[in-house]
């Protein structure tokens, strides 16, 4: 059973007013316990709809949305209850930081759940940990921060409601290469050691095609194409069209081929490009 | 209803005769308007000062559903006035039960009360929807030009109306997503009782004011860096210029005004 | 060769705190921008890029040393619209510098605090809009258009001062692919037709590339200067700067790691084939 699940998902924004707008048509979309999944798509396809449903911020105009089975909306217990279990870390959370202490805001989660204090104390610190906040940073002001520390904390917060599913929208947009890097591992950790299955949210090619097991395309509140980076990044004209493209090592892959090169294994990260080309040495004899 | 589906204020561009007017012309007209609004006392005036309505929201262009779903937030204070002026005017009574009495006067009251209500919102709104944001501060800086003699800082004034217009959207959508934002952390804005209620809106509005004052700084910058200094020397693309056609505008509604004055004096 | 446009002469800047000692975030700059080219300025956080920019237009005044803006010293206040006037700016959030609430109103706000009479600022308002492939919305509220859409029209609102240089902070930042390519070639566009110089500042190694020149920042100077070929050639000295380089630099410099004779200089996929093909086919 996936971990989470929607079907027929619909959402009309501003339903009977002249700004009436379709944001998603009838999507179905599911999350397996574990998988490190990416949603990519231009802004406006209804990528940042789609993620506010699956925690419940955002009610089905149709369709459901079903975790562990069980519709998110059943009670309103249960909606909130959700809430916990599916971290949502929104586009440039430093946005969100407002209390005194890095300590405090980092527990607002947890504090909200209704945790005790030894809980919410081993929850903060391991949260911090996980992205790598020093523990004398706590008590400091989120306000003093620089950018890539202010974000850190800010995903320390979802995280802290160790929820099971974390989805992240644009986590590193906005940030230098070496701040991206950070934020990239730091999920990549918190998928492994939780198990959680974990959303990207990005409009960059080569980002999900380096962290994700599964990629889903957005286009129009529908979903067009999905599947293993490899398989999605078959439909390279199609993509380009929407203005995403493809990784430039498939596109250099692309280019070899047409040229006449004959290497048919799918390449999307700089390591399969070079083990592809080490590998057609090899076979030629030329290492 | 999300906060962005407020249509109240917003400017819904058009080039009818309304729009075309010069935006002093649709002030003074406006203002005119309202004392004739006040002035009127019975079924004729209020025929009149109605009539007057309909005629500019007919050359406004204006769709009357628009002007409508810009009342929804008022609805409360509608029924509340009418009820209020039902029950509370003393007279000939048409129905009692309890410790409630409503008089023939009071439903007349509360019936004028309404209407007048809702033709002072719906002028005021076919304003906005007819003027720009800018062109309405322009209007607005003419007006009061002459007050710089006074010292009042009037350039100013009005920039700093157009920028807090100009910001509405974009605050109205950072409160949705700051909300959004919170909500996802468990944060509860709307159970509990007022003072647990008035505690939650910390989550929001401390970073909803960080952000405006980043912004407001940024803002600043930016129009430095376009050469901003002040009202002195300033010209503007679109020059305000009155024609004919504002002055008959003007004097209309200036006639309305007299005309409905006079005409209440002698109890129509 | 013409002067610079730019020219800073052992700039150096330091925020005044109430402590008095602040850290030094520009530390002696020499950098000379000729007119007319386009050059990137790369830095990881906190290098002192954004600083660098606000001192081309005298937002920010050295602490020490001098900035010259087509000759003109930036501390001298009389010069400040003079300097204001040659060189304009783009900063990253284009929410934060858009005034009016109609994009032509926005646009033709900088010339008209310069008291440009009325006729002349619609025809520069109109052929801004133009260069920016932005005349269908003209009439326009800013808040409902694209992020790509929105920058497109802070450019204009720079273009319509008709400044010899403009500087751009980071403009890509908050945008996806799309407005990205736009907001690109607009800016490639205008260096190359209308001669204007760009000063782009940028964490998107592949936008530096399409540089003529690129200036890496680090602690408050420079590290590198030099054509973009060259600069990402140093793949490893990069990489200490918290920088990255473009993929195919990437691909080669893993390759030649591997004892392979291949070149660095490659910033396009176009490239890096080329110099791929004779390798794979000839043995």
């Amino acid at each position: 059973m996936p971990i989470l699940e929607t079907r027929k998902l619909t959402h009309i924004y501003s339903q009977g007013t002249p700004f009436e707008h379709l944001a998603l048509d009838q999507v179905d979309l599911s999350v397996e316990q574990g998988e490190y999944l990416a949603i990519i798509g231009r802004t406006g396809s209804g990528k940042s709809t789609m993620i506010q449903h699956l925690n419940g911020l955002l009610k089905p105009t149709s369709g459901e949305v079903l975790f562990e089975g069980e519709d998110l909306w059943s009670t309103k217990e249960r909606t909130r209850q959700v809430r916990f279990q599916v971290g949502l870390v929104f586009q440039y959370p430093e946005y969100q930081l407002f209390e005194e202490t890095v300590y405090k805001d980092i527990s607002f989660g947890p504090k909200n759940m209704g945790l005790d204090e030894d809980e919410i104390d081993r929850r903060v610190r391991r949260s911090a940990q996980f992205v790598g906040l020093d523990a004398e940073l706590l008590d400091k002001s989120p306000f003093e921060l620089s950018g890539g520390q202010k974000r850190r904390v800010a995903i320390a917060g979802v995280i802290a409601m160790e929820p099971k599913v974390l989805i992240l929208d644009e986590p590193t947009a906005g940030l230098d290469p070496a701040g991206s890097a950070q934020i990239l591992e730091n999920i990549r950790t918190y998928h492994k050691e939780q198990n959680a299955s974990i959303i990207l949210v990005s409009h960059s090619m080569d980002e999900v095609a380096r962290e994700a097991q599964r990629l889903v395309v957005f286009r129009d509140g529908t979903t067009p194409f999905s599947g293993a980076p490899a398989e999605v990044f078959t439909h390279g004209e199609e993509l380009e069209a929407m203005g995403l493209g493809v990784p430039a090592m498939t596109r250099l892959f692309t280019r070899l081929r047409a040229m006449g090169v004959d290497i048919s294994t799918p390449v999307y990260t700089v390591p399969q490009a070079r083990e592809a080309i080490l590998a057609a040495l090899r076979e030629k004899g030329a290492m | 209803m999300a906060l962005k589906d407020i249509t109240m204020g917003q400017y819904f561009p058009g080039s009818s005769p309304i729009h075309r007017l010069d935006p002093r012309a649709k002030l003074v007209a406006l203002l005119c308007y309202i004392v004739a609004l006040f002035l009127a006392k019975w079924f004729v005036t209020y025929a009149i000062v109605l009539g007057a309505l309909v005629l500019v929201v007919v050359l406004s262009t204006v769709k009357p559903k628009a002007l409508l779903r810009g009342m929804k937030p008022v609805v409360f204070l509608l029924i509340f006035t009418g009820l209020l002026n039902m029950f509370y005017t003393p007279g000939r009574t048409l129905v009692s039960f309890w410790v409630f009495t409503i008089t023939y006067e009071g439903v007349l009251h509360a019936f004028f009360m309404v209407v007048r209500i809702l033709m002072l919102i719906s002028c005021t709104f076919l304003l906005t929807y007819t003027t720009s944001p800018l062109a309405l501060t322009d209007g607005l800086e003419s007006l009061l030009s002459p007050l710089k003699k006074l010292k009042v800082p009037v350039h100013e004034l009005a920039m700093m109306m157009s920028i807090a217009l100009r910001f509405i959207p974009t605050l109205i959508e950072e409160t949705d997503k700051i909300m959004s934002a919170q909500r996802a952390r468990g944060a509860d804005f709307d159970s509990g009782n007022l003072i647990q209620k008035a505690k939650a809106l910390i989550p929001l509005l401390v970073p909803l004011f960080i952000s405006a004052f980043r912004r407001a700084d940024e803002l600043a910058t930016a129009m430095e860096c376009r050469c901003y200094h002040g009202g002195t020397g300033r010209t503007r693309m679109n020059k305000l210029s009155f024609r004919p056609a504002d002055g008959v505008f003007m004097a209309l509604a200036l006639a309305l005004a007299v005309g409905v004055g006079i005409l209440a004096h002698a109890g129509l | 060769m013409s002067d610079p446009i730019i020219k800073t002469e052992q700039l150096t800047f330091r925020y005044t705190t109430e402590e008095g000692v602040a850290p030094v975030v520009l530390d002696g700059l020499n950098i000379a921008i000729e007119a007319g080219s386009f050059v990137a300025v790369l830095g990881h956080n906190g290098s002192g890029k954004s600083t660098l920019a606000k001192h081309m237009n005298a937002i920010l005044l050295p602490s020490g040393g001098k900035v010259y803006v087509a000759g003109m010293d930036t501390a001298d206040e009389d010069l400040l619209l003079d300097i204001r006037r040659q060189v304009g700016m783009v900063f990253q959030n284009p929410d934060n510098q858009i005034v009016a609430s109609v994009v032509e109103d926005d646009v033709a706000f900088g010339p008209e605090n310069l008291g440009v009479p009325s006729a002349e600022i619609r025809r520069r308002v109109d052929e801004a809009l133009a260069q920016v492939g932005m005349t269908a919305y003209t009439r326009h509220a800013p808040h409902l258009l694209s992020g790509g859409q929105k920058q497109r029209i802070a450019i204009a609102g720079v273009l319509a001062i008709e400044p010899r240089c403009i500087v751009l902070d980071e403009p890509t930042a908050m945008l996806d692919p799309v407005g990205r390519r736009e907001v690109l070639d607009t800016v490639r566009r205008l260096n190359r037709e209308k001669g204007i110089t760009v000063v782009l500042i940028t964490h998107h190694m592949d936008e530096a590339a399409q540089a003529d020149r690129v200036i890496v920042m680090n602690d408050g100077h420079v590290a590198s200067d030099g054509k973009p070929a060259d600069i990402f050639c140093d793949v490893e000295g990069l990489r200490s700067l918290g920088l990255e380089v473009p993929e195919p630099v990437a691909l080669m410099h893993e390759l030649r790691q591997t004892g392979l004779d291949l070149p660095l200089s490659v910033l396009t996929v176009e490239e890096c084939a080329a110099a791929l093909y004779p390798i794979l086919t000839n043995h």
